[in-house]
């Protein structure tokens, strides 16, 4: 009996993960296969897709110098919105834990966390204008106040301004991992912390911070292949001038030049198959939902 | 004991996380408020005066670009992808209560299509659609490709809601007569409900707001994203605000819907007494 029942469960769960395994395959994998592939084509003007074996779209992406500059800008932006989104998401997710009693107040709070992120990226890119542009609120602020003389022209299409939306967009990544891993810490172990004496930064530094390593795990995984990847925010409020990987794949692409941008996503591919596998040999995510 | 509930630093904790929503929030309130500028005003304060005239010209004939067309392909596809996700993850995470051979596998290409530079997932749609010589659309590849973002979400929530599911429901409802089919359209769909109408909201908001995955993948015409991303780059009136405060509005009131839909659902399950979805 056991056995004549359990070979159509079989069958059915096969037939259940088969739509989401097909889309993955056509969609995903396929097209990932695809860019490997397309990395050592030929291209012309008129023909760009010509099926070869070569290796000079590498050699161009690494005898570049543009390329080196280009990848280090977006490493240091990678690095230092990492770190920003850190430690802000880790204050917010420790707010929305420990700091809040009732479960509908976290869940209020929480979800005016969240919501951001089911609009529109664009339009939060494009809200900042008004804020930095040349006549923008901040510096009619600064100006009121005396503070400079002529308006800042930093703050808007520069660096800065893609930290900022960096920093706009992404602090959520952080927080829900890093809430979802403090929200399961038991609450008796802080408890025995505390009669054992510990002071409220031993608690954090030696039973809140190891126990959320998981969900901090995750976050920074999500947070660095969004910023290694990005093009939008960069061209956003980058305005031009700023350098990024995605942007020169995304340049490429606007000139019908598949083969010299498959070899730029191949090596950008590269670095974010090296967090993937970092990210299983940290935590098994499976437990943690 | 009653002092120590509150915890050290509480109102500078609660000071951080008020700036932090103010942060998060004000610009797009900015945006709202410019977006109702006189037809003198422009793209920053002061406000001269307070007029519909933006909105008025948003919907006007000579308006930039194909916007209600963008408009109309963005909400369809939000619809298509909203509806694949649910049906999909769905399937997905009952399979995932069985053991079948390439779980673990699956699992780490939803997690991998999640984290990918969407960039790239974009480029080889577009190269190996290209390279096939088949025509790329927003409701070929361009689905597949916003699929690939919001799947893994819809998996993801799956996993969470199938890890504190009480199998003994099933099996109440198996020794009472009920089929595989019945267990699961009876039994299962509505207890998870909830979560459903959640991975639902992911689907729809998620492909209505992308972009990145869209650009190699979408074909010829825009979605809305891609169409205010190339108005941006030459926007010199109010009028992309006036688009801005409609598509948030219609992103909030999606929310909203789905949000009191969820609670909705889950009182009345508290009300009837039931005990369904409950850990």
């Amino acid at each position: 009996m056991a056995t004549v029942r359990k070979t159509p469960a079989n069958v059915i769960a096969y037939l259940q993960a088969f739509p989401m395994a097909a889309i993955f395959f056509i969609f995903f994998i396929l097209p990932i296969c695809m860019v490997v592939v397309v990395s050592f084509f030929d291209y012309q003007t008129y023909d760009i897709l010509i099926p070869d074996f070569v290796f000079f779209n590498y050699v161009d992406v690494f005898s570049s110098e543009t390329t080196y500059r280009t990848y280090w800008a977006t490493v240091r932006f990678c690095v230092i919105t990492w770190a920003i989104t850190l430690v802000l998401g880790f204050t917010i997710a420790h707010f929305l834990a420990f700091y809040l009693k009732t479960v509908p107040t976290q869940l209020v709070c929480f979800l005016i966390c969240t919501i951001p992120f089911w609009t529109s990226n664009v339009i939060r890119m494009i809200s900042w204008i008004p804020f930095l542009g040349r006549n923008g609120l901040i510096n009619q602020a600064l100006m009121s106040l005396g503070i400079v003389d002529a308006p800042q022209e930093w703050l808007l299409y520069s660096e800065f301004a893609v930290m900022l939306g960096y920093v706009h967009l992404y602090t959520l990544f952080m927080i829900v991992p890093i809430f979802n891993s403090m929200a399961r810490i038991d609450k008796s172990l802080i408890e025995a912390a505390k009669d054992q004496g510990a002071s409220s930064l031993q608690i954090l530094t030696n039973v809140v911070i190891p126990l959320t390593k998981p969900g901090i795990a995750i976050g920074s995984i999500f947070v660095l292949a969004i910023v290694m990847g990005d093009f939008v925010t960069v061209s956003v409020l980058g305005g031009g001038q700023i350098p990024s990987i995605g942007k020169s794949i995304q340049t490429e692409l606007s000139y019908l030049q598949f083969p010299p941008a498959a070899a730029n996503a191949v090596v950008l591919l590269g670095i974010t198959i090296l967090m993937i596998v970092a990210l299983i040999r940290i935590v098994d995510i499976r437990k943690e939902l | 004991m009653a002092r120590s509930e509150r915890p050290p630093y509480f109102p500078l904790m609660v000071t951080i996380f008020a700036i932090f929503v103010v942060f998060l929030y004000a610009p797009i309130i900015t945006i709202v408020i410019l977006s109702f500028q006189g037809p003198e005003g422009g793209l920053t304060f002061p406000m001269r005066g307070v007029s519909m005239h933006w909105f008025v010209e948003l919907f006007g004939p000579q308006s930039i670009g194909d916007i209600w067309g963008a408009f109309r392909r963005s909400f369809a596809l939000g619809l298509m992808v909203m509806v694949c996700t649910v049906v999909i993850s769905l399937m997905a995470g009952l399979a995932y209560r069985h053991r079948f051979i390439g779980a673990t596998g699956l699992l780490y290409v939803a997690i991998a299509s999640l984290i990918m530079p969407s960039v790239v997932v974009s480029l080889g749609i577009g190269a190996g659609f290209e390279l096939a010589g088949i025509e790329r659309n927003w409701y070929t590849s361009g689905l597949g490709a916003h699929l690939t973002w919001t799947m893994p979400f819809g998996l993801l929530i799956m996993f969470a809601v199938f890890n504190r599911f009480d199998p003994a429901f099933e099996e109440a409802a198996r020794d009472q007569g009920a089929s595989g089919w019945q267990t699961i359209r009876y039994v299962v769909i509505p207890i998870i409900l909830p979560s459903l109408i959640g991975i639902a909201l992911f689907g729809f908001t998620l492909s209505y707001d992308e972009l990145a995955r869209s650009s190699q993948a979408i074909g010829a015409v825009n979605t809305l994203p891609l169409e205010l991303q190339a108005m941006q780059t030459n926007a010199t009136t109010p009028v992309i605000y006036a688009l801005g405060t409609l598509t948030t509005g219609l992103s909030f009131l999606v929310i909203f819907v789905t949000v009191a839909a969820a609670v909705i659902v889950r009182r009345r399950q508290d009300r009837h007494g039931s005990d369904a979805g409950k850990a």
